[in-house]
C-alpha cells in the first residue's frame, strides 16, 4: 500500500514537472501564441482530417504550430503565413477555402439546395390550396344546402 | 404516379452520389505542388553522415522521391515494390528518411532491403513540411528539369506503380 503511494507521488511530481517544462514558452510570448492559436484554428490538420491544427495531437501538426511560431517570431503576416500552408499541402488546408471556379459548388451548392427546397414548399403550398379550396356550388346545390340546414335548425 | 417517379429519381441521384463518393479516397488531396520545382534542400545522408544531398545533384535526370520512415507501419507494406523496383535500374530512387532515428533507419533498411541510390536525413521533417508531405510513405516523381510532375500519396501498389508511375517515368524518361 505504501509503495503504490509513494509510486503515485512520483508519477504525479513527474507529470508536474513536464507539464511546467511544455508551458513555458507559451508564458514567455503570450502574444504569439494567441496568433498561432488564432492561425491554426482556420487551419486543417492533415493527418486527422476533422480536426483544426490548433486541436489535433499529430505530430505533424506540432511542427506545423512550431512552423506557425517561428513565422510569427520572424515578423510574417498572417496572409504570408496561410499562403505558405496553403503552398505546400493545397486549399484543402484552409477550413474556409477561397472562392474561385473550383470551390463555386461548395460555396454555392447549399444556397441552390436551399432555392430549390422554397421553390418546392411554394409549389406544393399552392398546389393544396388549390385542392383544399371550397369547391364552388351551384344555384341548386346552395338552396338545397340551406334547406338541409333550415331543416336541422328547427 | 407522378407522386412517387420524383422522390424514386431523387433517391436514385442520391445513391449515385453517395456511391462516387465511397470510391473516392479522402486521403488523396491533390497536392499544390504538381508542376511546381521540387524544393530545394541540402541534407545529410544516411550512409555517410558527412556527405549531403541536393535535389539539384540529380539535374538532368528522372528520379523518385520516396519519404519513408522506420516507424511507418504502410512504409513497410510497399517495400518489398520499391525494392524490386529498384533492382531493374530504371530510374534512380533517392530515399528521404522524416522523422526517424538514424539507428532504427540503418536496421530498417538492412532487414528489409535497401532500394535507394542514398537515402537523405530529414531528422526534423522540415523539409518534409516544404514537401507537403502529411502521411508516410509518399513518393514523388521529378523530371529532368527538377520538376514535380507527380505525388502519390500512401503506399505504392502493384496497380498504382505499372498504370501511374512506370508510363510517366517512361514518358519523361525520352
Amino acid at each position: 500500500m505504501k509503495l503504490h503511494t509513494l509510486l503515485i507521488c512520483c508519477v504525479l511530481m513527474f507529470s508536474g514537472a513536464t507539464m511546467a517544462k511544455e508551458a513555458a514558452p507559451m508564458a514567455a510570448d503570450v502574444e504569439i501564441e494567441k496568433r498561432m492559436v488564432a492561425i491554426s484554428e482556420e487551419l486543417r490538420c492533415l493527418v486527422c482530417q476533422n480536426e483544426s491544427l490548433s486541436g489535433s495531437h499529430a505530430e505533424l501538426a506540432q511542427d506545423l504550430r512550431r512552423e506557425i511560431r517561428k513565422m510569427i517570431g520572424e515578423g510574417k503576416t498572417d496572409k504570408e503565413i496561410l499562403d505558405f500552408m496553403v503552398a505546400r499541402y493545397g486549399d484543402f488546408v484552409r477550413y474556409r477555402p477561397p472562392v474561385k471556379p473550383t470551390t463555386w459548388l461548395l460555396w454555392g451548392g447549399p444556397f441552390v439546395l436551399l432555392a430549390g427546397g422554397i421553390a418546392a414548399l411554394i409549389a406544393f403550398l399552392r398546389r393544396r390550396a388549390k385542392e383544399d379550396a371550397a369547391p364552388e356550388l351551384s344555384e341548386e346545390e346552395r338552396r338545397r344546402a340551406a334547406a338541409l340546414l333550415d331543416q336541422s335548425n328547427s | 404516379m407522378k407522386r412517387f417517379l420524383i422522390p424514386l429519381a431523387v433517391f436514385f441521384v442520391l445513391v449515385i452520389f453517395l456511391a462516387i463518393g465511397l470510391t473516392l479516397n479522402p486521403r488523396d488531396v491533390p497536392s499544390p505542388l504538381k508542376d511546381k520545382p521540387a524544393p530545394a534542400f541540402k541534407l545529410p545522408q544516411l550512409a555517410a553522415a558527412d556527405k549531403s544531398f541536393s535535389p539539384a545533384d540529380l539535374k538532368g535526370k528522372v528520379w523518385l522521391l520516396n519519404v519513408w520512415a522506420s516507424w511507418c507501419v504502410s512504409c513497410r507494406q510497399e517495400h518489398p515494390l520499391l525494392v524490386s523496383f529498384a533492382k531493374e535500374g530504371k530510374v534512380p530512387v533517392v530515399g528521404l528518411n522524416y522523422k526517424d532515428q538514424p539507428g532504427d533507419a540503418k536496421n530498417w533498411l538492412a532487414k528489409f532491403g535497401d532500394p535507394y541510390v542514398l537515402s537523405a536525413v530529414d531528422a526534423d521533417g522540415r523539409v518534409g513540411i516544404d514537401y507537403g508531405v502529411y502521411g508516410v510513405p509518399e513518393t514523388y516523381v521529378i523530371d529532368k528539369a527538377g520538376t514535380i510532375r507527380m505525388k502519390h500519396t500512401g503506399p505504392i501498389t502493384p496497380e498504382s506503380l505499372q498504370k501511374q508511375i512506370l508510363p510517366l517515368v517512361a514518358e519523361l524518361s525520352k
